[in-house]
């Protein structure tokens, strides 16, 4: 056993901080550190960067337009990504749909969907939770009813995540109400331009509109938009869950926040002094860099045992659970790191264009919007007592 | 011991309490905290039509001779409605300097106008570097001719943009830090070098960066002893925090009710999701530290005009348990309401601000217990 990275593993860390050097957009990098929501062209503009260096999938098969990274260069990349405050690309299409479309997919299917998805061309959004189905997801009653070529959807989406800049939903709609829940549940890519689409905004406590309400009335999907078998969606959905909960943990991206929680914390006064002198302080900030290495290391056996061909496990739920927690440790540190400077909050502040000067130090109102978005880690992609309920049953056997 | 509210107080929680449930409701409060001002006027006039703005002044100086537990009162019920008119800076900071330590000339100005409604006004005691130390001022007093002129930066200054008058902290003496050389000065909101960047806060209130460039006061702007000021100071901050502890019991009893209710109300999985164990649990916690807060909260109030040492021991002992509590209920609440509680619709995300900030206002819990254990 080692911890040590090799010496073709150094060179590739090279590879990619150079590559990040050269090509990334230094306004993107700072609206990331600011901690705020990019703008659709943000994303599309960093994705069309990556693809056009053929790295933006770089867990897709190689056939699919993935690098063929191992494991490990995948995690050296996502480092280094974090490190240079690079965009989180849209993760719907290229973490979540993509994975279902070249492993339960039609020919056609992979041909039509996985090319836009890599460029960025086509932007997706997750069309699963329901005002009465949540945690029970099961329990959805979006209805698809076949009529000749078609589904016919009516139903109701809620908290669908960028609805608003997508072009594509991926579904689960209900097309059979006998038997058990999970088995009347099909899969269906929905063009969201289709006629008797309603998107409505829904604004979050951070004052973003990142979430969104999906109507469907009457809405026409052709049969060849279903994802493999009618009745298999639940089982489509859940290999994907599993990806999602792994992208949740976001190692990388909670070492460099504490690392900028650093030296925030030391550029902050308190009695002539640097707030990182303080005690209790820094002792937080140190039990939080102590719960990451956790994180870290449980994250890299399990991506170990990714690399030895078993796919993500009810284990990830324990990445879910601690990568969230750690998440929302964090940005209450920062929060609490700028004192009073918490309080001043315009929204004006995050848009575009926006050019005077910051009330405070430039980074407290990104940490205040991160801290209050960042609630929402431990709700969304299964709620943490849900994840917990996960390992009880499948590795306790509570 | 008595924990019993005397008849004029159950009448003053009657008639707060009343006017939250009937003119405050969350639309209300959202369609104020959005407007120019932040809070309605009209309200404010009717709070000093209903004795509100003077409950807490003696009768000598033209109010209506209440205590911290008129002011307690009040609070919770302000946070039960997360209320925005300037009650606070306006009554229970700047109003209570003045009746504690004001000239006769000061309190004859202010106190009646205060309580009329006429006069609002904030308290300008932070600074950008300063934190929570209430010493570690840059601003400066300079004596000249018969008055003070005043030079600096003073930070997130609630209330300040409909403030008639503010009062300021600032040096007359002594380095950064001593506990020498601070003196209080009740400068005019629109006095010549004063100048305000107003914004709005998180939780729905107004504030302002306060800067003041050689701005001319008088001898009789002078609140207090010259370079003696910060016990009063202190003195002013623990009374403010004694309130926003209120306030924050208030804002925690509603969120406790509204979780409790959508525990009873919300289905998942063919039940209640209270029928959860885990989330059982979880409100059972709510509870308690609702209810630990609301004992702290009402300790330090009756404890708030005993001596300094007694005071302040028993004002950081309470922040500490509203900061943890605060924190927990605030944020079990979004959690067990799932998506719906990162909605800003709803009102608990709202709830949530306010006890966030709430835990920084007047000292985060770190401070406090720092205080608290040197003490
Ligand atoms: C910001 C944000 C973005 C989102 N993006 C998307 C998206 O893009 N697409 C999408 O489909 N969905 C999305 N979601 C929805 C998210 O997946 C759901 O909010 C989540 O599944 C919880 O469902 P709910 O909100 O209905 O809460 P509920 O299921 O009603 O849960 C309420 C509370 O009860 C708890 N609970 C429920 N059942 C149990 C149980 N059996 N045992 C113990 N506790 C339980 C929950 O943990 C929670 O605390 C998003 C949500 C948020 C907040």
């Amino acid at each position: 056993m080692d911890l040590t990275f090799t010496e073709d593993e150094q060179a590739f860390r090279e590879t990619v901080r150079r590559f990040l050097a050269d090509e990334l957009p230094q306004d993107l990098a700072r609206k990331t550190e600011g901690g705020w929501h990019l703008e659709k062209e943000d994303v599309a503009r960093w994705n069309r960067i990556l693809h056009a260096k053929g790295w933006s999938a770089p867990a897709w098969p190689e056939e699919y337009g993935g690098t063929g990274w191992s494991p490990v260069q995948r995690y050296i990349f996502n480092e280094e990504c974090a490190d240079a405050w690079a965009p989180i690309l849209s993760p719907f299409g290229l973490s979540m749909v993509g994975p279902v479309i070249y492993t339960f997919g039609s020919d056609e299917q992979k041909a039509k969907y996985l090319p836009p998805i890599l460029s960025g061309e086509t932007f997706w959004c997750q069309g699963y939770s329901e005002p009465g189905s949540g945690s029970d997801l099961a329990s959805l009653k979006t209805r698809a009813v076949r009529d000749g070529g078609d589904y016919v959807v009516n139903g109701h989406k809620i908290w669908t995540t960028q609805a608003h800049w997508a072009d594509m939903m991926f579904c689960l709609v209900r097309t059979d109400t006998e038997g058990k829940p999970q088995q009347g549940i099909s899969f269906l890519l929905i063009d969201m331009t289709s006629p008797g689409i309603q998107v409505k905004p829904i604004i979050t406590i951070d004052g973003s509109h990142s979430v969104n309400e999906v109507f469907f009335d009457d809405v026409r999907v052709p049969v060849e938009n279903l994802i493999g078998q009618e009745g298999m969606g639940w089982t489509y959905a859940k290999f994907l869950l599993g990806h999602e909960r792994t992208l949740i943990a976001g190692v990388s991206v909670s070492k460099k926040r504490i690392a900028q929680l650093k030296r925030i914390a030391g550029a902050e006064r308190q009695n002539g002094a640097s707030l990182l002198e303080d005690t209790s302080f820094r002792n937080r900030v140190a039990e939080a860099e102590i719960s990451l290495q956790a994180l870290e290391m449980t994250s890299l056996r399990s991506l170990a045992s990714e690399n030895a061909g078993k796919g993500p496990g009810p284990e990830s739920s324990i990445l879910k659970i601690r990568g969230s927690e750690l998440q929302q440790t964090i940005s209450g540190l920062l929060v609490e790191a700028v004192g009073y400077y918490a309080g001043p909050y315009e929204l004006e502040r995050f848009e575009d264009g926006w050019n005077e000067e910051p009330i405070g130090p430039d980074y407290a109102q990104g940490s205040m919007a991160m801290h209050l978005y960042g609630r929402a880690s431990t709700i969304y992609g299964g709620s943490n007592e849900i994840q917990r309920n996960v390992i009880a049953k499948m590795i306790l056997g509570l | 011991m008595d924990f019993n509210f005397t008849s004029e107080q159950q009448l003053l929680q009657e008639s707060v309490e009343r006017f939250i449930q009937d003119e405050y409701d969350f639309d209300t409060r959202r369609k104020l905290a959005g407007s120019d001002d932040g809070f309605s006027r009209d309200n404010w006039a009717k709070f000093a039509e209903l004795g509100w703005l003077g409950v807490s002044f003696s009768e000598d100086d033209g109010g209506f001779g209440g205590g911290p537990v008129d002011t307690m009162i009040v609070m919770e019920a302000f946070g039960k409605g997360l209320v925005t008119e300037p009650y606070l800076p306006t009554v229970v900071l700047a109003g209570g300097l003045v009746s504690r330590h004001g000239s006769d000339a000061q309190k004859a100005d202010i106190i009646p106008r205060i309580v009329e409604g006429e006069l609002m006004m904030a308290f300008a005691f932070a600074e950008p570097h300063g934190r929570f130390n209430l010493a570690d001022l840059h601003t400066t007093a300079t004596a000249d001719g018969g008055g003070y002129v005043i030079s600096g930066h003073k930070a997130v200054v609630y209330g300040a943009a409909c403030a008639g008058k503010i009062i300021v902290s600032a040096r007359t003496g002594g380095d950064v830090r001593d506990s020498d050389g601070v003196s209080l000065f009740i400068v005019d909101g629109d006095a010549d070098g004063l100048s305000r960047r107003d914004y709005r806060t998180v939780d729905g209130l107004r504030a302002s960066e306060v800067t003041l460039d050689n701005v001319r006061v008088g001898a009789d702007a002078v609140l207090g002893p010259v370079g003696g000021a910060l016990p009063l100071i202190e003195e002013a901050i623990d009374y403010g925090t004694v309130a926003v502890c209120a306030e924050a019991v208030g804002a925690m009893k509603v969120l406790h009710d509204a979780t409790h209710e959508y525990l009873k109300t919300r289905q998942q999985f063919g039940q209640p999701i209270g029928k959860f164990q885990v989330l059982q649990h979880r409100m059972v916690d709510m509870f308690i530290n609702y209810e630990e807060a609301k004992s702290m909260a009402l300790m330090a109030t009756l404890r708030v005009d005993d001596e300094p040492a007694v005071r302040a021991q028993a004002v950081s002992a309470a922040k500490v348990q509203i900061g943890k509590s605060g924190r927990f209920v605030g944020q079990e609440s979004v959690q067990l309401h799932g998506g719906m509680g990162m909605t800003d619709e709803l009102n608990v995300g709202s709830y949530f601000k306010r006890l966030t900030m709430i835990e920084v206002l007047f000292g985060n819990t770190d401070y406090h217990l720092n205080k608290y254990a040197a003490a």
